[in-house]
């Protein structure tokens, strides 16, 4: 439920932090009515709402495709994707508020900067090749980071996490089958794929955020089971995944120190260039500035319709109320 | 719901119910903002069953939810704590007595 009681915030008495540490310890789930530490309800609002939207942003650098898909096929299998993405931004939204947050501020966060999105969907779209890279690649990526998320210790976070990978396999698939056509197709459409691994495999490698030196709320994450892995034990899994994948689609990954190790029993790669990270984070990515003010259109041009809709359902409340003390 | 009221023109919450399939109840979902329950309805389908995940929805506005406390926990639910013998396994019964 979506029922947040205003005391539980404040700091509660030892037994309320007690049956807290013993609700994660046992690996049961806090649910929206517990009490919670302020910490874990901040922790929690942050996570969700970042990854909220992220999947509003996501919408956008494919979503630019949708017009301009090479068969009706296509066309409305992105439809359908870009449109799960929206889904998938309103269960986490609907998670997020039943901690208290409230829906529209998250979304003034969003535009005015103080909250942040994935750093990938600020590379830009400008090949076809991109749709299906970034269902290969950055859904592939999001699967791993995602799949262990539907054991976080929040409740509601974790439900609407198995509905989102239930849902993200159909992307990863859409995105693979996608780029196995074209590399069947000329020579030009096989230099096309290459092309756009070649842009996304790095920013890829970077959503699973910095290195875990460099990660000083990995290990308070951990405790609170709000995350099950560190970020490069997931990137590892990532890669491993993701090689065999490259060398049957017949592509390249960019990245010359790459090759199996077979003492770690893992794929060895190269180093992430995490002023690259650091800079996109900071604002300064390729797209960045577009990102964030096609979301605040969205939201401007929309107020209207918002306004309408609210003055026609209290219109529809009043006459109700009206014809029914009429008629009593 | 009014954080920012007066700049936006919130919609009000609504949690969503969905039958999945005849023959089971309705199961809590999530939740979703709209003007009025009719919207709620055909943002509900939208959103919670683009894969056939339902046959039936109910959308209830949150603020008609009264729900228990947590914490009155124990004391609420205490009455059913200490009654094992409302379980049919508090019966001993011989095991060569057929169909029990």
């Amino acid at each position: 439920m979506t029922v947040a009681t205003k005391a539980s915030r404040a700091g509660g008495p030892p037994d309320l932090q007690q049956h807290f540490d013993a609700t994660i310890a046992q690996d049961r789930r806090i649910e929206p009515r517990d009490w919670m530490p302020d910490g874990y309800r901040k922790t929690m609002i942050r996570q969700i709402a970042q990854h909220a939207h992220s999947e509003i942003i996501g919408m956008q650098p494919e979503g630019n495709w949708i017009t301009r898909a090479p068969s009706l096929r296509r066309k409305a299998i992105l439809l359908a994707k870009v449109q799960d993405e929206a889904g998938h931004g309103m269960y986490l939204y609907s998670a997020a508020e039943t901690l208290g947050a409230d829906r529209a501020d998250l979304t003034s966060m969003l535009i005015s900067g103080r909250q942040k999105y994935s750093s990938i969907f600020n590379y830009p779209t400008p090949s076809y090749a991109d749709v299906g890279v970034i269902g290969w690649l950055v859904d592939g990526a999001a699967i791993c980071n995602q799949v262990p998320l539907c054991r976080s210790s929040y409740g509601p976070y974790a439900r609407a996490m198995v509905r989102i990978c239930k849902e993200e396999s159909f992307h990863q698939r859409q995105g693979y089958e996608l780029l196995m056509t074209m590399m069947r197709g000329t020579a030009a459409q096989r230099a096309m794929v290459q092309e756009s691994v070649e842009r996304f495999w790095w920013p890829s490698l970077m959503m699973f955020g910095p290195p875990d030196d460099a990660s000083p709320n990995t290990a308070q994450s951990m405790a609170w089971g709000v995350k099950r892995h560190t970020n490069d034990e997931l990137r590892q899994r990532f890669v491993d995944m993701t090689v065999p994948q490259a060398d049957r689609l017949g592509v390249t990954l960019p990245d010359d120190e790459l090759r199996w190790n077979p003492e770690r029993g893992h794929y060895d790669f190269g180093a992430v260039d995490w002023d690259e990270f650091k800079a996109v984070v900071a604002g300064h990515g390729p797209c960045n500035a577009q990102r964030v003010a096609r979301r605040k259109s969205a939201d401007d041009d929309g107020a209207w319709v918002r306004e309408a809709a609210a003055a026609y359902a209290a219109k529809t409340a009043r006459r109700e109320t009206a014809s029914r003390e009429a008629g009593s | 719901m009014n954080g920012t009221a007066g700049v936006r023109s919130d919609w009000p919450l609504f949690e969503v119910f969905l039958r999945s399939k005849r023959g089971l109840n309705h199961v809590h979902v999530g939740s979703l903002h709209a003007a009025d329950p009719q919207m709620a309805l055909h943002h509900a389908r939208d959103l919670y069953t683009r894969r056939n995940e339902g046959v039936s929805i109910w959308v209830v506005p949150a603020t008609e939810i009264t729900a228990s406390s947590p914490d009155e926990k124990d004391p609420f639910f205490a009455p059913s704590g200490d009654k094992v013998y409302r379980h049919p396994t508090f019966y001993e019964i011989p095991d060569d007595v057929p169909h029990m």
